[in-house]
């Protein structure tokens, strides 16, 4: 066991998988010698070679082609685009080319191939540093969509991620990248260091994708959740002392319906909460599935706190953000209905 | 007061639309071994006129003339020849077969054949090629069996792809030919991946890529360009310009300003074009590509300059936008007859071998579309399971997909 950043632990997870096995590479843009903007990849390339991870052009058309091109070789690249708000590039070859090989070529060639992006608001970074474009993913048949909200979850994910067979969608919220963020912006922020989630066992493991985890018990109503906004879920539950239960959804594709339906079915109560923008997110999916699974325990309607419906802005933050408070009024609203 | 006349907009049109004569002065055809045969190692910037002029080995009596000449056996020609000739008639029973009913859609590789026939000869086993839709001659020239050709087709109960794919979408990791998409250029940055993971594991196969005239517009292809000149990845870029795509002529894509194969210039990639109505010259240049690329020395760019004699697709009537006869002024001729005139001097071939091959072959494509309509055409007879609709989008099928195909009940 070792303490580790979600950095440091998404880093450990690929130091894991080049060792073990040679097909895996990484690469993006200032992946290689540099390490990353994030420092996600530091130490890799003087580890395993510049040929084992390395730096590519600004061209994310290009990172996700190349790696689909390795991917039906053999290889297993794990590849980064810088942040989520560029993956509109590579979009084209992620949905009509990675999630479809398999398909339509009758499993001929397939797609063995993660793409890691940082994702989400609260950190300032206005219109293209901040974005949630889960939905975009999640949308498309072929692509498994994940979400880890802590560094244990993040490496264990991220290895079997990389594992899988299918391509993969790998969401890594900036914002928890050194410490939990329950969206109390004007509060100094704990560090990883001080968090039990921080305790990451070293060597190999994993966390079968498609498995959700109840990070709070309760029974007053169920909180799903994926990202930053478990942290900020959790605040709300606590200042407003609802007994709630928490899930954190891990992965988005496969979802993990059983978890979910046993929880509201128990609790007769759902709000989901995600960063994204409310209109067509992922939330509406979650909503209309919980619906059609548990009709006749739900006791008031679905409710979902969401960013707006609007660019994500600069300095209207915390405006857009759905902290704390804002989660916590629709907690209380969905106790009342 | 503003001295400067108002802007005005340029766009590019043909030199001649339907009704008018067709003129090709513009292309300028250098004479057949005129162009020389650089060392595989050559540097790029020594070669670059090789991007401006067209390599020809077939001069116009039908011999093999120049430096890029004399590769070939007379038995690898007269199968190229019947390569040529299969595919031709394959794509006419297709054609048909579209017209009957029993598919619905066929695209025809008319003019040129020798393409996609040329080049597969010039890879190895375990190289392969990321094509678009039009150079099923790589399959043909590679033995894929043309009852499973035309089972895709057909989509019916044999269709190695299940019926899930468009017509001549076809799949064959066997016969290295990657799996081709509907989305135009997405395969030649893939090629390019595909090359760089054969030297990431010190492999020595090498990838093919293709693309046509009006697709190197796409980005991909700009992208296919800087990865592979970046890590001197072991690709062929090839671009098939065939002057049309579907209705807009090649300059609608910026041809003619320079050509196609200059793209490769400024990314420091040797670029070669060549006529691609010339079996002997295609080979030619694709074999030295491929050593190149064998070698380590990197990526080559070819362009094949070509004619699109046949209509884009079943779904096009190129008579709305072009001259009927423009197909038949277009000065490299067709691949056949040119061949043709070349086995016939060099005594390996004669008309009448012609007429015998052809009805051979018209033959075999026809016994081979009995066997293929045995399983079904499209609307008739046996079909895939719509069980097949519901697997292979994941390794393993998901709960989802799972209640999903329990609803459609299959």
């Amino acid at each position: 066991m070792a303490r580790m950043t979600m950095i440091e632990a998404i880093r450990d997870a690929m130091d894991v998988m080049m060792a073990r096995d040679e097909r895996v590479v990484v690469f993006g843009e200032d992946v290689g010698y540099f390490g990353g903007v994030f420092r996600c990849t530091a130490g890799l390339q003087q580890k395993y070679g510049k040929t084992r991870c390395f730096d590519a052009p600004i061209s994310e058309s290009g990172i996700v082609g190349t790696a689909i091109g390795m991917a039906t070789y053999g290889l297993r690249p794990c590849i980064e685009i810088q942040f989520a708000d560029y993956m509109y590039p590579a979009y084209d070859q992620i949905v009509s080319e990675a999630a479809r090989l398999r398909y339509r070529s009758n499993g001929e060639f397939t797609c063995p191939l993660v793409i890691r992006m940082p994702t989400g608001g609260g950190i300032f970074g206005g219109q293209t540093h901040s974005q949630s474009p889960e939905a975009l993913f999640t949308h498309v048949a072929g692509l498994k969509t994940v979400v880890p909200s802590n560094p244990y979850d993040a490496k264990g994910l991220l290895i079997a991620a990389i594992e899988d067979p299918d391509p993969v969608i790998f969401l890594e919220p900036k914002r928890l990248y050194n410490g939990p963020f329950d969206g109390h912006h004007d509060r100094p922020v704990t560090p990883w260091s001080k968090h039990e989630l921080g305790e990451v066992p070293s060597g190999y493991f994993i966390h079968p994708l498609g498995k959700a985890s109840v990070v709070r018990e309760g029974s007053a109503m169920t909180v799903l959740a994926y990202g930053t906004m478990v942290y900020v879920a959790q605040a709300a539950v606590a200042e407003i002392g609802i007994d709630a239960e928490i899930i954190d959804l891990r992965t988005l594709v496969p979802l993990d319906m059983e978890t979910i339906a046993a929880s509201v079915k128990k609790t007769g109560r759902c709000v989901v909460v995600h960063e994204a923008t409310l209109t067509s997110g992922f939330g509406a999916e979650l909503a209309a599935l919980v619906q059609e699974a548990c009709f006749f325990q739900l006791e008031a309607p679905i409710t979902r706190v969401t960013g707006w419906d609007t660019p994500y802005p600069h300095a209207q933050e915390w405006d857009y953000f759905p902290g704390p408070a804002r989660v916590g009024r629709a907690l209380v609203e969905t106790m009342e209905a | 007061m503003n001295d400067f006349r108002p802007l005005t907009l340029h766009v590019p049109e043909p030199a001649v639309r339907p009704g008018g004569t067709p003129d090709f002065s513009n292309v300028k055809i250098p004479k057949a071994g005129a162009v020389p045969r650089p060392e595989v190692d050559a540097n790029p910037e020594d070669i670059r006129d090789l991007a401006f002029s067209i390599i020809r080995v077939l001069n116009r009596a039908g011999e093999a003339v120049g430096p890029w000449a004399g590769l070939l056996s007379d038995e690898e020609l007269v199968e190229g020849m019947r390569n040529m000739m299969t595919l031709r008639t394959f794509d006419a029973r297709m054609l048909i077969a579209q017209r009957q009913g029993k598919t619905s859609f066929y695209m025809q590789h008319l003019g040129e054949e020798a393409i996609s026939c040329a080049f597969r000869k010039a890879l190895l086993p375990g190289d392969m090629n990321f094509p678009t839709y039009r150079q099923a001659g790589l399959l043909i020239a590679s033995g894929y069996p043309m009852v499973d050709m035309m089972c895709q087709v057909y989509s019916n109960s044999r269709d190695p792809l299940k019926g899930r794919q468009l017509p001549v979408m076809y799949s064959s990791k066997e016969h290295g030919f990657f799996t081709i998409s509907g989305n135009l250029a997405t395969q030649y940055v893939q090629a390019v991946g595909w090359a760089m993971a054969s030297a990431i594991r010190n492999d020595t196969r090498i990838a093919a890529a293709w693309i046509g005239d009006g697709s190197t517009a796409e980005s991909d292809f700009h992208a296919a360009l800087v990865f592979a000149s970046t890590y001197k990845a072991p690709v062929i870029l090839n671009i098939v310009n065939n002057q049309w795509a579907i209705s807009t002529f090649q300059g609608i894509a910026r041809g003619g300003a320079g050509t196609f194969a200059a793209r490769g210039l400024g990314f420091g990639i040797p670029s070669l074009r060549v006529d691609g109505n010339d079996y002997l010259a295609v080979y030619a240049v694709a074999k030295w590509a491929a050593e190149r690329a064998r070698r380590n020395l990197g990526p080559t760019l070819v362009e094949y300059v070509t004619y699109r004699a046949g209509a884009h697709s079943t779904s096009d009537d190129p008579s709305a936008y072009r001259p009927k006869t423009e197909s038949d002024a277009w000065p490299l001729g067709d691949p056949i007859i040119r061949l043709k005139n070349h086995l016939v001097i060099r005594g390996v071939w004669s008309e009448e071998r012609h007429k015998q091959a052809e009805a051979e072959i018209l033959d075999s494509v026809i016994a081979a579309q009995k066997e293929a309509e045995s399983y079904g055409t499209l609307h008739a007879g046996g079909k895939p399971s719509a069980r097949d609709m519901f697997e292979g989008v994941y390794a393993e099928m998901p709960p989802h997909l799972r209640r999903q195909r329990q609803q459609a009940g299959v």
